[in-house]
């Protein structure tokens, strides 16, 4: 294992499992993913996590995340 | 209850859920719908079925032959003549309960009318296509304090959640701001139509369970068809906050100029009524030198290739052909004057 390997730790996200740097934030996880914000919430290992907190949560190694859309159509 | 309510309604009765108590207050509730699409004719239909009789169902829209593979209670021939979304779906609820007593609103729903047409309603259901609208029955909803049910749905992709005021979070906690871009629609993304019924169950058992007086679930359920996948997340706390629930600022109950709106999914402008109600016999006279006209006594549709107007008898129209909403008012005031 190389050492970039080594500081990536590996996550649930949708229910695909995703590595991601240790230490990345909620906040950092939607830059990297370029997902709009505005229509999103996020589950953290079962619960909504606030959005101004989003910067300041750490994922932690083995994290289940859900990002929920809010859709339009009907 | 009569007993033959008592026995059209008997397998709920016998459900414990519902029981005699819960059946007489889903017999005594006036629910609104608000968007009689693929959601929202679903729900009628439903809650009809399951003993909700007096219904306001509100939609701005006509029955288009795009609408009914997934739009259950319509037929061609509310297609074909272009019958008021509204206005079809109370006829079609009439013949499956003659004591329906449904109050079809042919409208869009704004600031102006939202408390007028959703006087009186014990919950309101969502099935809108369009974010404005959620905003406005969400300030509508929580200063009033009316449960109301949120749904989506796009592609094979749905969510819902139910809205009580003073006990679970309202849309704006978790949602602050509508999004902003192009955003997917059923136009551009297609829908699964079982998705849509599917979105549109999940709301109706939540408002029988609020109208019952049992605990709704408070839950955000996603719903990913294609892939099989469900998703059930409990609901964060109200926001002390918010500005709607916690602040109490009902921004968007108060009066503002409407401005033509572009229709999710469609190639299309709403101009809202400028002029008051028309006289669509008159309007139909002076249109047919002109070109293809079609008219009954709720709407006029009027081609000028290649575009297509709807005009309601209350002044609306629907512009068909474009985007522009200049263009669309140029249309209007060309044809119909403003």
């Amino acid at each position: 294992m190389d050492l970039a390997m080594a500081n990536n730790v590996t996550i649930s996200l949708n229910g695909d499992a995703m590595a991601v740097p240790s230490g990345t934030t909620v906040a950092a996880l939607l830059q990297l993913l370029h997902v709009e914000t505005a229509q999103i919430a996020v589950e953290v290992d079962g619960n909504v996590a606030q959005r101004e907190r989003w910067c300041e949560i750490s994922i932690a190694p083995g994290a289940t995340l859900e990002i929920v859309r809010f859709v339009g159509g009907g | 209850m009569n007993e033959r309510d008592r026995d059209r309604y008997s397998r709920q009765i016998r459900f414990s859920g519902i029981g005699l108590s819960g059946q007489q207050r889903l017999l005594d509730a006036r629910v609104a719908i608000v968007g009689c699409g693929a959601l929202g004719s679903f729900q009628a239909g439903a809650l009809l079925r399951a003993g909700v009789r007096c219904l306001v169902l509100v939609d701005r829209d006509y029955v288009e032959l795009n609408n009914l593979q997934r739009q259950w209670l319509y037929d061609e021939e509310d297609a074909a003549c272009a019958r008021p979304k509204a206005e079809a779906a109370a006829r079609q609820l009439l013949r499956l309960d003659a004591e329906c007593k449904a109050e079809p609103v042919v409208a869009h729903l704004d600031a102006g009318n939202i408390g007028e047409i959703l006087d009186g309603v014990h919950l309101i259901l969502d099935g809108t296509d369009n974010f404005d609208t959620r905003y406005l029955i969400n300030d509508f909803a929580v200063q009033r304090g009316i449960p109301w049910i949120y749904g989506g749905a796009v592609g094979c992709y749905g969510i819902t959640m139910p809205i009580v005021p003073g006990s679970t979070c309202c849309f704006a906690c978790l949602y602050p701001q509508p999004p902003s871009g192009v955003q997917p629609t059923c136009e551009t993304g297609g829908v699964v139509n079982v998705l849509t019924s599917s979105i549109a169950s999940f709301q109706v058992s939540a408002a029988l369970q609020l109208l019952c007086g049992c605990q709704s679930d408070s839950c955000i359920t996603t719903i990913d068809l294609w892939g099989g996948r469900m998703r059930q997340i409990p609901q964060p706390a109200a926001r002390a906050d918010c500005e709607v629930c916690g602040l109490r600022c009902f921004s968007r109950l108060e009066g503002r100029r409407r401005e033509p709106v572009n229709l999710c999914g469609r190639n299309a402008v709403q101009i809202h009524s400028l002029r008051g109600p028309v006289d669509l016999l008159m309007l139909k006279k002076q249109l047919l030198p002109l070109g293809e006209v079609r008219a009954n006594e709720l709407a006029l549709r009027f081609f000028v290739p290649p575009y297509e107007m709807t005009i309601f008898h209350d002044g609306r129209a629907i512009v068909k052909g474009t985007t522009d909403a200049g263009i669309a008012r140029n249309l209007y005031a060309r044809y119909v004057g403003s």
